[in-house]
Order: structure tokens, then C-alpha cells, then sequence
């Protein structure tokens, strides 16, 4: 009897006291975000305590779900629009929207020395698919389409487009082999501010609209400590350290 | 209009993909199943498995395996490669590869309970009057699974009409080509064209009722199955 009511005493001091001290906060997370963040959240949760839930995903996708009763309570999302969007529409918190990171576009292969410092290779026309995210819904998709349309190639090479749903899809379908080519985030395949692997032309920030990246507090996370926190952390030198170590601007 | 044309290629490369798979699942399911039906072999169990498998995985397992094996490095790749045909991702062909796969147990397991049904007797009494092998099967057998074999050519079809996780991890989207109607409607939702995907989203609701409505209301009549 004793040991039970000790156990239940211990339970409900758990319970009760472990929310003002630490908390979970459940996040959406553009996809092309996702190694950053993990560093960024191990980072976090390592310092405050509070635990970050993370998903990652297409900012449509994440939208429609806001839309219909997501429990998300931030969302950083791929592009500003969105944001803006929900902040109008009532499910988002006004004045919590901020630019996050600034994302940088390149034109990728995971073959070594197929890719050159500038692009030539696609003027040569020397390659099965191109990779592009879907430019309907995804920012690094349009910019891609900016590029190739300022080159003067989008005629050519539209023919070889394959699709991804969002720009994490994208980068699979080159990093299989599947395409010789691809437009990813410079996020995707960069660390430590070392591009990883094949080989890649980053293209000039001067040849898209800037790809501004927004995070905006969601109605569930209204008035919540961790929340506030955690957007907070993403302003601070740690994280945004980490942000540029992706090949991100700020 | 109703449908947006950008709708209607997608559901013509639904059904002509649907057909397709169809087809080649009739040729390939029916002598898988009239072995699993008669075998007493020790690899029933293993084959049955294998062929059920697509029942219980999910689709991005399937697919990602696909657009791996397929891909230039797998071993399909470079077997497609070899014979010229280039890589099958990202491709009419490719699709049809993964949806015989991911549609094989509904082929299979309609035919196999058909053919299990009819049982050993009828086929005796065909070798005693000394029928043939294949003028038995051809004879005997098929015209007493028909049933089976409806019941699994309509389900082959609808499921195959309604694929979407692999077609989307190996289709790359592309109008006409890979862009299936499940697919069109995904790409509606992310660009929030709600009311566009609401439209065509309820032609697949309606049609796959239809589908299962018909297969329910002529089951009853039929005994094989």
C-alpha cells in the first residue's frame, strides 16, 4: 500500500511539476530544412529542456492540415507566403513572423565532375532528367524555372523535367541516379560548409527571387513559453550559426 | 467544363495504365495461382507470402525499392540498360513494372480460390477421358474459374486505378506520362486548389463505388468463388 501511493505521489509530482519546467512543442518544418533542424532542435532541447517534435514535409501539404485542425503550433515554412497567408486567415499569430533563413538554390548531380562551375552542362544538353521541384507549390521549384528561363533554356530542357512533390522527393530521385541532374537546396547536400558529395553548381542568389524562408507561431501555440522560446532560439548566434553551416544566407 | 483537360489526360492515363496492368496480370497471375492451387510443393507457403506482400507493405516501401533496383545502379537498371531500353523510373513502362507488382495478390488470390474451388475431380474425369493437360485447363478449368476471374480482373483494375504512394515515388509527375489521376489530385491539394481537386477527387470516389458496387451485386449469383 505504502509503495503504491509512493509511486502514485512520485507519478503526479512528475505530471504536474515536468510542464512548467519542460515542454513538447510540435513543429512543421519545410523539408528542405530537416538537417538543420535536427541540429538546431538537439541544440535547443539541450539547453532549455523543452522537446521538440518535429515534422517534416511540403508547405502545402502543412497547410491544408493547419487549415483543417493540425496541431502544429510553428511553422517554419519553405517560403514567406504561406505565413503571411495563414497569419491573414486567422491561424496564425500577427507580429511572430520572421525570416528564419534565406535559401540558396544549386543545380545538382551525384556523379563527381558532371556538373560544372557554371551550368554549361545544361546548355550541352548532355543528360537523361532534370529533377525539379514541383514549381506550383514548392519556392525552390519556381526559382529553378527563373533560372532557366534567364539562361534562355527552359524550352529546351522542360521536356526532360521530372517532378518531385517537395524538394526532399527532388533530391532522391538525383541522388539515386535516377536523374543526372537536379535543382536542390544547397541544404540538401551541403555540411560544415563543405558541399558532400557529386558535384554541384551554386547558382547566383542574382538569378532568382530571393527564396525568403518565414516562421510564424500557429494559433495552438499562442501564449506557450516553449514556443516563444524556441522562435526566440532560432534568432539567436547558436542556430543561426548552424543555419549558415547549411549554405544559407540569414 | 467540368474537368480541366490537364484532368481528363490524367484519367485516361489512369485507365490506360489500369488496362494495361490488367492484361499483363492476367497472363502472369493465372499460372502463379493455378500453381499455388495445385502445388504440394514446400515453396507454397514462401510464394504465397511473396505474392501477398504487396497487401501489407507500404506503398513508399515498394516504391523506394523500385526506384532503387530500377535506377541506373540497381540490378534491374543496369539489366534495362544492357538491353537498351534505358531506365524504367520516370516512365509509362515503369509504372506498369510497379503496379503489376503492387496489384499482383489481387490477380492472384481470386483465381487461386477459383481454381481451388473447382477441386481435383472435374479435372480427373477430364484425364480419364483422355484430355490433355492444356485441353483440361483450357476446357475444363477456365470456364468453371470465370467467375474467379472476373472478380479478380475487376479488382486488379480498380486497384490499379487507385495507386498513388508509387506512382508518386517513381512517376516524377510528368503530364501524360506518369501524372495519374491520384497523383493530379495530390498536386491540386498542394497548390491549394481545393475546389479543382474536390472535382475530380469525387469522379474517383464515384467510380471506384460503381466498381465495387457492381462486383457486389453480381457475386451473389455466381457459386465458384
Amino acid at each position: 500500500m505504502n509503495t503504491t501511493r509512493s509511486i502514485l505521489a512520485t507519478f503526479l509530482l512528475a505530471t504536474t511539476c515536468a510542464p512548467a519546467l519542460a515542454d513538447d512543442i510540435q513543429v512543421a518544418v519545410a523539408a528542405n530544412f530537416t538537417a538543420p533542424m535536427k541540429e538546431i532542435a538537439a541544440a535547443f532541447e539541450k539547453e532549455t529542456g523543452h522537446v521538440v517534435k518535429a515534422a517534416y514535409g511540403s508547405t502545402g501539404k502543412f497547410y491544408a492540415q493547419i487549415k483543417n485542425g493540425a496541431p502544429f503550433e510553428a511553422l517554419l515554412s519553405a517560403d514567406n507566403t504561406t505565413p503571411t497567408k495563414l497569419v491573414e486567415e486567422g491561424n496564425a499569430i500577427a507580429g511572430t513572423q520572421f525570416t528564419y533563413a534565406v535559401g540558396s538554390l544549386v543545380l545538382w548531380s551525384s556523379k563527381p565532375d558532371f556538373v560544372d562551375s557554371d551550368g554549361a552542362v545544361l546548355k550541352s544538353g548532355d543528360f537523361n532528367k532534370v529533377s525539379i521541384a514541383n514549381p506550383k507549390t514548392a519556392p525552390y521549384g519556381a526559382a529553378a524555372i527563373e533560372v532557366l528561363t534567364g539562361l534562355g533554356l527552359r524550352e529546351e530542357v522542360q521536356p526532360k523535367f521530372v517532378t518531385g512533390e517537395n524538394i526532399a522527393q527532388t533530391f532522391q530521385f538525383v541522388s539515386t541516379g535516377n536523374a543526372d541532374l537536379g535543382f536542390v537546396a544547397l541544404s540538401q547536400i551541403m555540411e560544415k560548409g563543405k558541399v558532400t558529395g557529386g558535384s554541384a553548381w551554386i547558382i547566383p542568389g542574382s538569378m532568382h527571387e530571393r527564396i525568403l524562408q518565414d516562421a510564424v507561431v500557429l494559433s495552438p501555440g499562442k501564449d506557450k513559453p516553449a514556443v516563444a522560446a524556441l522562435m526566440e532560439y532560432l534568432k539567436g548566434d547558436e542556430a543561426q550559426a548552424i543555419i549558415t553551416s547549411f549554405g544559407y544566407e540569414i | 467544363m467540368f474537368l480541366s483537360d490537364a484532368d481528363l489526360q490524367s484519367i485516361w492515363l489512369t485507365l490506360r495504365l489500369a488496362g494495361v496492368v490488367t492484361l499483363i496480370l492476367f497472363v502472369v497471375g493465372t499460372p502463379i495461382a493455378w500453381w499455388l492451387a495445385h502445388t504440394r510443393s514446400r515453396l507454397k507457403g514462401p510464394v504465397g507470402a511473396v505474392v501477398a506482400l504487396p497487401l501489407v507493405l507500404p506503398p513508399s516501401v515498394l516504391g523506394f525499392y523500385l526506384l532503387v533496383t530500377m535506377g541506373p545502379n540497381g540490378p534491374v537498371g543496369q539489366l534495362t540498360q544492357a538491353l537498351g531500353i534505358g531506365v524504367l523510373p520516370f516512365t509509362f513502362w515503369g509504372l506498369v513494372v510497379a503496379s503489376v507488382f503492387y496489384s499482383l495478390p489481387f490477380m492472384v488470390q481470386p483465381v487461386q480460390n477459383a481454381f481451388e474451388a473447382i477441386g481435383d475431380r472435374p479435372l480427373e474425369v477430364a484425364a480419364t477421358l483422355r484430355a490433355s493437360p492444356l485441353d483440361t485447363f483450357f476446357t475444363v478449368a477456365l470456364p468453371l474459374a470465370a467467375p474467379g476471374f472476373v472478380t479478380a480482373g475487376i479488382l486488379t483494375f480498380a486497384h490499379t486505378v487507385g495507386e498513388f504512394g508509387v506512382v508518386l515515388m517513381i512517376g516524377g509527375n510528368i503530364p501524360g506520362v506518369t501524372r495519374v489521376a491520384s497523383v493530379q489530385i495530390y498536386d491540386h491539394v498542394e497548390a491549394m486548389e481545393y475546389g479543382d481537386a474536390h472535382r475530380l477527387a469525387a469522379v474517383m470516389l464515384i467510380f471506384s463505388f460503381l466498381v465495387l458496387l457492381a462486383l457486389y451485386l453480381w457475386r451473389p449469383n455466381q457459386k465458384n468463388t
